[in-house]
Formats: structure tokens, sequence, C-alpha cells
């Protein structure tokens, strides 16, 4: 009665070749990954000492550190955070909890979810004459600081608004049956359990801009500097466009040299991503629902 | 710049607004009542604690109650039964003002609490509702420490430092009235969502007591609870009785049965009858509330 029939074993072996098409193929997206780290860090890891890290480049950017970028890169990182994260957590508090749910925020959702897809390049454009030009902020770090906050703003409201979205109803139903008004269900209740989420929302993104070159080309990046800014007003170098600028507009640059700064660029990324994941592992141990 | 002026703190000054805020009348305004009746079914004509007139909802354009009166004896039980869709939730639930979270929800008619119209225009919802306590079909502990979860609604109504002393004393007199006081009383920090689903729906019963609220409302309180946590449940609310108006829906004809003073039943979004529970279980007026508590419909 339970054994084995020529149907059975047609199913069997359809079965094997799906699974062995589905490994194939996620090795072949994982092979890649694998090349391009151990390339970066063969041809990369040697270049990298503490005063390639905390030296300023010499001879042309043909030799020295890249310390400037590296600041550039955590400056226009960090303040563009000051703007992305309250404007997008605040924006994301009214969508998810404030607003009813009608035609127009509905639309806007799905405007604010086509955001995120448009390529960097547009915001690029956008920061340079909203900022540069039109405010007249010449190009600086404030500009391409806004300017990647622009770029971020979409992702951060549509993280937020997911965390949001993921503490029960139930809660904010308790809440509200006791007497809370919105925003005291808001800060008591639903803010804290979805902390964690909104944070690692917050750092993957800050991961993203952190490698982009395209927004920041036009708004505030400057090729060369010897020297750090001083204000939000003044260029900056930034390790994305520096590594752009080694490996193409620089003759006689040292094999070793771009590939130590996009490793550099790399572990940067990397480690912001692990953090995101700390965070999470950390908080969903201790959630109970 | 000066310095701003800033009181001294004055103990008179708080002590006095402590005092008021016991005086306050339930949703800031004046009226005189007494809710506290020692015996209600010794009372020959129990004032009514809830009385609906003429009450009509829709969600959208979808009608959901239509011209529903009805009046809650205060100090008791009432159940409230019927077929499932019938908008029993949906009468609980205008009751405490909740339904209105969804934007597309219109009242007609009007519900007096203790008197007091509850849709009036100077009335606060967030007044409605800390007065008018609410235990949900799923216990609904919210995400915080037991000892958070009974003080919440507590520090809703008096913001600012409350003392030490009398929080715990808010906190073991609430957990005493449920009867969870010796099996929590050494775990007050510990998450609430830890607790047994039993444990969790008295807690969340405890949670009202210390706002003294001056109705409660559940919706199929033992829906998701085993046959000995419903019969625990069902002790409480005959301990509160009395001391607090209670409106009960329910799914189970035994439980309305032998857990309610008066008993009312509704089919589709209308009130058919409402009466004492024996005369409804036994002598109903209607054909259909005979027909649906022998179970030939449900
Ligand atoms: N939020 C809502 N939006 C639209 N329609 C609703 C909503 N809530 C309830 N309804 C409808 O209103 C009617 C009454 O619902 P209600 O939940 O009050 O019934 P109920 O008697 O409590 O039923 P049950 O016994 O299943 O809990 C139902 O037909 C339901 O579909
Ligand atoms: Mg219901």
């Amino acid at each position: 009665m339970f054994s084995k029939t020529s149907q059975n074993v047609r199913n069997d072996r359809i079965e094997g070749r799906w699974r062995t098409l589905f490994l194939v193929m996620t090795a072949l997206l994982i092979l890649p990954v694998v090349i391009i780290l151990t390339l970066l860090i063969i041809r990369g890891g040697p270049a990298i000492t503490w005063e390639f890290i905390s030296g300023f480049p010499i001879k042309g950017m043909t030799q020295g550190g890249i310390f400037p970028a590296l600041m550039g890169t955590i400056f226009l990182v960090s303040l563009g955070l000051v703007f992305s994260v309250p404007l997008g957590i605040a924006a994301a508090i009214y969508l998810s909890e404030y607003a009813s749910d009608n035609k127009l925020t509905r639309i806007i959702n799905l405007a604010i979810i086509n955001l995120a897809g448009v390529p960097s390049i547009v915001h690029a454009l956008f920061g340079l004459g909203a900022f540069v030009l039109f405010m007249e902020f010449g190009t600086s770090i404030l500009a391409a600081s806004l300017t990647l906050a622009i770029m971020a703003l979409p992702v951060v409201i549509v993280a937020t608004k997911e965390s949001l979205e993921a503490v029960p109803y139930a809660f904010r139903e308790a809440c509200w049956s006791l007497g809370a008004t919105k925003w005291q269900t808001i800060r008591k209740i639903v803010l804290p359990n979805a902390v964690s989420g909104i944070l690692t929302g917050v750092i993957l993104e800050v991961s993203r801009t952190a490698g982009e070159t395209a927004p920041i080309m036009f708004t505030g990046a400057a090729f060369f500097l010897p020297f750090l800014p001083e204000s939000v007003y003044d260029q900056t170098m930034a390790l994305s466009l520096h590594l752009f600028v080694v490996a193409t507009q620089v003759p006689n640059v040292p094999e070793s040299l771009p590939y130590g700064v996009a490793l550099l660029l790399i572990m940067l990324v990397l480690l912001m991503n692990a953090l995101s994941i700390g965070f999470r592992v950390r908080f969903r141990s201790k959630k109970k629902w | 710049m000066g310095k701003l002026p800033i009181p001294e703190p004055q103990i008179m000054w708080r002590v006095a607004l402590v005092d008021n805020s016991k005086n306050e009348n339930p949703f800031g305004e004046v009226i005189s009542m007494e809710h506290h009746i020692d015996d209600p079914s010794n009372d020959s004509t129990p004032k009514n604690a809830v009385e609906t007139t003429d009450l009509s909802l829709w969600y959208g354009s979808f009608q959901a109650l239509f011209n529903v009166n009805f009046k809650v004896k205060q100090g008791l039980v009432t159940s409230l039964i019927g077929p499932s869709g019938c908008g029993k939730s949906t009468l609980l639930r205008s009751v405490n003002r909740i339904n209105e979270r969804f934007g597309y929800v219109r009242t007609e008619g009007q519900v007096h609490v203790l008197g007091q119209d509850i849709y009036a225009p100077t009335v606060d919802k967030t007044q409605v509702r800390s007065q008018i306590g609410m235990v949900f079909q799923r216990p609904n502990p919210l995400p915080v420490t037991i000892r958070k979860n009974i003080l919440f609604g507590y520090h809703l109504k008096n913001p600012g430092r409350v003392a030490a002393s009398v929080e715990d004393e808010l906190v073991e007199k609430s957990l005493r009235e449920v009867l969870l006081w010796d099996d929590l009383k050494d775990k007050l920090n510990h998450s609430a969502l830890s607790l047994s689903l039993e444990q969790q729906q008295k807690l969340c019963i405890a949670r009202l007591l210390p706002v003294k609220p001056k109705v409660i409302l559940m919706d199929e309180p033992c829906s998701a609870l085993d046959p000995e946590a419903t019969a625990a449940i069902e002790d409480l609310i005959w301990d509160l009785r009395g001391e607090y108006t209670i409106l009960i829906v329910t799914h189970n004809m035994a439980q309305a049965r032998r857990a309610s003073d008066e008993c009312a039943f509704m089919l589709m979004g209308k009130m058919v009858e409402h009466g004492k529970t024996e005369d409804i279980f036994v002598t109903p007026d209607h054909q259909q509330t005979a027909d649906y508590i022998e179970g030939k419909f449900g």
C-alpha cells in the first residue's frame, strides 16, 4: 500500500531536478560576491595601513592616504541623516497612524514607494538645481547632504511605516480604550516597539547612501582637496568619488590604491549592515508576540 | 535673557489638584450621581447606566444598527446575545466611542451614559473611553510589565509624578479584585505577555479598575479561553457586579444564562427583546428569540 509507484519515482526525479536548478542559481548569485570580496582583500588588503587611513593623498593622489575622503563621507552621511531621519519618521507616523485611509493617502503612499526607485542621477540633478543653484548653497557639504537626504527619505519612510505597522493593532486598541490619545499611544506603546525596525531601516539606508557617487558629485564632493572642510558651505572629498577618480581619472596610480579604497568602502558598508543585523537580532529576541 | 519665573513647588497646590480630580465629573461637566449601589437586586428601580435612543450606525453605506433603544441598568450584568454579524460588537463599541477610529463610521441617535450624552460636542472622547472600560475578545495586555499595565490608565488620567506607595496600593488592590494578587505579587515587573491567557484577561480587567470606570464593556471576553478559565472569568464578573455596571457580549447561551441579570437579544442590527435573563430564556416574547436560544439558527 505504501510502496513506491512509478509515479512516485517520476515525481522524485522531477523534484531532484528543480532542487538542483535552484541550488545552481543560488551558487551563481553568491559566486560573484565571493570573488569580488576575495579579489579586494588580496589586492587591496596590503594597502590598508594606518597611514593610508589617517594620511592625506599626496603626489597627485598616487600615494598617501584617504583621510579627507573618509571624513568627507562620514560628514555627508551624518548630516544627511540629520535631515532625513526626523523628517522621514514624522512623515511615516503621520501616514500610518493619523492619515485616514482614503484615495489621496494611497496615492501618496504609492508615490513614496516609487520615489525610492528614482535613479540616483536624477536626484543628483535635482540637488544641483534645487540646493546648489536655486537655494544658492553652492557646491557644498550642505547641498550634497540635502541631496542624499532627499534620496534616503522614501526608504526611511517605508522602513518606518513597516515597523509601525508591525506593531499589533490590538495594542493600539487597548491603549485607546484606556483613554489614551493617538499621540500617547504612539509615544508609549507603538514607537518603543517599532524602534528596532526603524533603526535597522535607517542603518541600512546609511550604508546605501555611503556608497552613492552621482548625487554628491554635482552637489558637493570635490575631486581633490588637500584639507578638511571647515563648514557645511565647503566642499569635501568623499570615498566613493575618490574611488572613481583614482580608478579612472588619475594616471600612474599603483594598482593596490583603488583596491584599497574600494575595500575600505565595502568594509564601512558591511560594518553598518552588521550593526543593523545586530540590532534586529537583539530586539527580536526581546519581543514576545 | 532674564530668568524664567518658575513657581516654587507648592505642596498644597498639588493636593488641591489631586482632590479636584477626585470630584471631577465623568465627562468634564457638572452632574450629580450615585453609582455605588450595594445590593442592586434589592433596588426595585435601578437607574440606567447606559441608555441608547434611536441609535443607528453606518459603516460607510452599510447600516449595522437600526434605531436601537436599549437600557442597561446600573450595577447589573447585562448580556447581549444574537447571531454572528447582528451588530452586538458594534453596539458595544458605540458605547465607548471606539468605533470612531474608522473614518467612515456615522452614528445617529443618542447614547447616554449615567445621564450624559456621550456624543455631545462638549464631551471629550478620551474621557469617555477611560471611564467606560472595555475588555476585548482576545486578551490584549500591553507589551509592558504587569505593573505598568495596571497603572497605564491611571497615569493617563493623572500625569506627573505619583507617589510609589499610591501606585503600589493601586496595583495590589486591582490585582486582588481580580484574584491575581497571590499569583503575581512576586512578578509585577515581568512582561504581561508572559502570562497565561486567563491571567492576561484578568489583567485586562484589573487595569480598568484604578480609574474607577462606571461601566465595563466586554466583547466575548471568554471566547479565547478554555472552560476552566471561562468559569474563573465568569466568577470574577459576578464579583464585580454591583460596583460596576457590566455589559457583556456572548455567544455562549449557558454563560448568558448563568452569569447575567438581564439579557438582550439582537437580530440584524435591531434590538428584538430585552428583559430579565430568566424571562428571556424561559418565556421569550418573540419566536425569533426562542429559536435562537434553542439553537435553531446561529
Ligand atoms: N469595521 C467595519 N467596517 C465595515 N463593516 C463592519 C465593520 N465592523 C463590522 N461590520 C459589519 O457590521 C455588522 C455587525 O458587525 P458586528 O461586529 O457588530 O457583529 P457581531 O454581532 O459582533 O458579530 P460577531 O458575533 O461575529 O462578533 C456585520 O455585518 C459586519 O460585517
Ligand atoms: Mg462581535
